[in-house]
């Protein structure tokens, strides 16, 4: 420290140090850079006082404009929503049959739904929509639909849910469990019977017996299902609460019934129609046959 | 302006003139060394102090053939800067006629014939390594030309400097001016002169937005309010820097800010051009007069402070080399006049090298220009740069303008039919790099038995081989679902790309399939 000279050829004095002969020149600031300097404290100290800055106890200062980080989030949200408006007043008026039709607005409809779905259906379906065969979420992907997989069906289920109380349209159906009513070499014959329609099994005539009295009337004869009560397709490769016999045999004595919430009176008709829209866009959908009639549906807002 | 460097340069210095001092009578070794000490006062009249205030450089006008070459190159990069954006260049109907272009809003980079993607960024890094290795290549060989010519604070400082000459008159009116008390008629002057600083520096910053958007339509809806805010803004902050660094920081940009300087001082040696002042002629300094009663005891500098005074940068060439010195060689202009003014030989102060100083202080022959140019280093940095701009070109010249990226779904991997198939799905994106609309197909290769239907047909059209029509200049993303037979197992497969026009670009991407019969 003590080391301070005057550098010889510059004329300017050294800070003291020195590393292996090299020493470092005291080279005054230049006068702009100061006030440079003397500006960022100002700007800062205004800066503090505009915006919220000072921690405190409980809080911190609040700032005189009033910013917050939440408030330009709901301002931000409020843009998008009004940015959103047109498209869903278009969505509003447009039968879900049409949709089809009007392949831009259906792209923005499949969007919106995918953002819908992660929010209200990934909880159950998984947000790849792949479901769960352990938890008996149903795949909705693939081309087994338990109730119908037209755009409309997708969006009357949507709307109305599964099996739930207190909704007069709501899908419902009720398989009787046969748990005492057959014995296990019964089970067993049945469960072969029923592996059999999709070629996993051997025929035998006891299963088959079992089965044309007992399963047919929902099932159908060639165990090919039945959508108006929501009876699993029993002769494809899909199978909604697993496809070995002993999962077969169990799912015959206590049989587990799947439900989904009615949407109508949690989500508007439009953010529906997306989900439904993008349900049906996810690969499986099936064609809608019957064209319908320009219903007079009110342009519903969200608030 | 105090670098270590600069020791290093002085006492190599010194040592030359020690080294010739034998041989030549106008420089001894104690001259050559103690001139700081000598001739200048300390540039810090106050040690200690926290600051050090600007002395405003009042350069003086001179002229000579640097000064010319400095006025060409001006002119040139003045010329190109503001032409440019309005060049016109016909690519068809459905890409912007703008020679050169960056459009952002659209990610497109237009340069004359070539178009680059984003994705094609590296084409722009390898023109900035490029810049940079060509910054080394012209530094080894003429030392800081780029400071002293080419450089746009060089430029527009020199600009600023010809504004301040025309309506305050040379270097000593502007002195005067300056000294003289605040009244009315000094505040009318700087007014004026403030107002041209404002619109040099509201064209520089015009112009630059104009490198953005299509420069017409743009300048039209500027003035009538209708632009984006984005170029209001970008307009009116280029405008305040250009006025502030051309009009008032001037040198301290060269001297405080610029990170340049001290880069080249590491790559400055004994073979660069440097703008030298060849002290073992002119030392010891004397007047005309002095000179005449003893001519062996003065060399050829007069001091007659033209080199300082006509300096941009208000530095003293015979310090020797510095920071400060952006080689712009209007000194040797000032001292080559004043050389012929009293016959003596020019070249006092000259663009020489280090090395070029020591074989003249001791006689020897003059190098020629062509080797002091074509040193090994050059050569090498010349080779390096034409190396990566020929691989360029190549690249250029054989990109494909068409593309495809596969993406496939990993949520869920796979997707079991009610029919035992398996189903896949992808996000293809394929890329049209031609100014028009074009066709292309999409083909699935070594998946036997696959088919593929994307959002616009079902699965009762789906097929192995799909036809696309792609807009022109963009990117279509599909989402394809491949279908295979029950039974397939997970494998590498290919899609294919094939542009349906005489061009047949093609493309072949690899991508997996994926089977629950792994699992």
């Amino acid at each position: 420290m003590a080391n301070k000279h005057v550098d010889q050829p510059t004329g300017t004095e050294t800070v003291g140090h020195e590393w292996d002969g090299i020493e470092e020149l005291d080279t005054p600031l230049p006068r702009w850079w100061l006030w440079t300097f003397y500006l960022c404290i100002a700007f800062a100290l205004g800066y503090s006082v505009v915006y919220p800055a000072w921690p405190m106890l409980n809080s911190g200062t609040q700032g005189l404009l009033g910013w917050t980080s939440r408030g330009q989030l709901a301002k931000d949200m409020s843009v998008s929503d009004q940015a959103h408006t047109s498209m869903r007043e278009l969505l509003a008026r447009i039968p879900i049959e049409r949709l089809a039709d009007n392949s831009a607005l259906m792209k923005q409809a499949v969007a919106g739904g995918h953002a819908a779905f992660k929010v209200n259906c990934s909880q159950c379906h998984g947000s790849g929509a792949a479901g769960s065969q352990t938890l008996g979420y149903p795949n909705l992907n693939d081309d087994d639909w338990l109730w119908g997989g037209d755009i409309k069906t997708i969006e009357v289920t949507l709307t109305h849910g599964i099996r739930q109380h207190g909704d007069d349209k709501t899908r419902s159906s009720a398989m009787p469990p046969f748990e005492g009513v057959f014995n296990p070499g019964q089970i067993a014959a049945l469960s072969a019977h029923i592996l059999s329609l999709s070629g996993k099994a051997k025929p035998n005539s006891e299963g088959a017996a079992l089965f044309a009295q007992n399963c047919i009337s929902c099932h159908g004869i060639n165990g090919e299902g039945g959508r108006n009560v929501g009876a699993p397709r029993l002769n494809d490769a899909i199978w909604l609460y697993g496809g070995t016999s002993a999962e077969i045999g169990r799912q015959i004595q206590r049989p587990r019934m799947g439900v989904m919430p009615s949407w109508g009176g949690r989500l508007d008709p439009v953010t529906i129609k997306m989900l439904a829209a993008y349900v049906h866009s996810l690969g499986g959908g099936e064609d809608f046959v019957e064209v319908a009639k320009d219903p007079a549906v009110p342009v519903h807002v969200r608030p | 302006m105090s670098d270590p460097d600069e020791f290093s340069l002085n006492e190599t210095k010194a040592d030359t003139a020690a080294a010739t001092a034998g041989s030549s009578a106008t420089a001894a070794p104690e001259a050559a060394t103690q001139r700081h000490t000598a001739h200048e006062p300390s540039r810090i009249p106050l040690p200690g102090k926290l600051y050090e205030s600007r002395k405003t450089v009042h350069n003086k006008r001179i002229d000579g053939p640097f000064r010319r070459f400095k006025w060409l190159v001006m002119a040139i990069t003045l010329a190109i800067y503001y032409v440019t954006p309005w060049l016109r260049w016909d690519r068809g109907p459905y890409a912007p006629d703008q020679a050169v272009l960056i459009d952002l809003a659209h990610r497109r980079f237009y340069m004359f014939s070539i178009e680059i993607w984003p994705q094609e960024f590296y084409f722009v890094a390898g023109l900035l390594i490029m810049a940079g290795i060509g910054l080394f290549l012209v530094t080894s060989a003429v030392g800081r030309a780029w400071c002293g010519y080419a450089c746009p604070q060089t430029v527009w400082t020199d600009l600023f400097q010809h504004v301040d000459r025309f309506f305050d008159g040379d270097r000593n009116a502007r002195m005067r001016l300056d000294a003289v008390p605040w009244g009315v008629n000094k505040v009318l002057q700087r007014t004026v002169k403030w107002s041209i600083y404002l619109v040099i520096g509201f064209w520089t910053g015009g112009a630059w937005i104009m490198y953005f958007a299509d420069a017409p339509t743009l300048v039209h809806d500027f003035w009538r309010g209708e632009a984006a805010p984005a170029a209001y803004i970008t307009a009116a902050f280029l405008t305040l820097a250009t006025v502030a660094l051309g009009g008032f920081m001037r040198e301290q940009v060269c001297i405080y800010m610029c990170p340049w300087p001290r880069i080249q001082s590491a790559m400055l040696d004994e073979r660069s051009l440097l703008v030298t002042y060849k002290d073992w002629r002119g030392e010891p300094r004397g007047s005309l007069k002095k000179a005449e009663r003893e001519p062996d005891k003065v060399g050829d500098c007069i001091d007659c402070m033209q080199c300082v005074q006509v300096c941009p940068t208000g530095i003293d060439i015979r310090e020797g080399p510095q920071i400060g010195c952006i080689t712009c060689a209007l000194c040797i202009d000032a001292c080559d006049k004043v050389m012929a003014e009293i016959g003596r030989p020019r070249g006092l102060i000259d663009y020489a090298t280090l090395e070029d100083c020591r074989a003249e202080a001791a006689g020897l022959p003059p190098k020629p220009v062509w080797k002091t140019l074509l040193h090994p280093r050059t050569i090498a940095y010349f080779l390096i740069w034409g190396s990566i701009g020929l691989v360029m070109l190549f690249a250029l010249g054989n990109r494909s303008h068409t593309g495809l990226t596969v993406a496939p779904d990993r949520n869920p991997p796979f997707m079991l039919m009610s029919d035992g198939s398996v189903r896949n799905a992808y996000t293809l994106r394929l890329r049209n790099m031609e100014s028009r609309p074009r066709k292309m197909e999409i083909a699935v290769e070594g998946l036997p038995g696959a088919a593929m239907w994307d959002e616009t047909i079902g699965r009762a059209q789906a097929a192995p081989k799909l036809v696309f029509e792609v807009p022109a200049d963009q990117l279509l993303a599909v989402r394809a679902y491949v279908v295979a037979p029950a039974g397939t197992a997970t494998k590498d497969f290919n899609f294919r790309i094939t542009s349906l026009d005489e061009q047949r670009e093609s493309e072949e991407v690899g991508t997996k399939f994926t089977s629950p019969e792994d699992e």
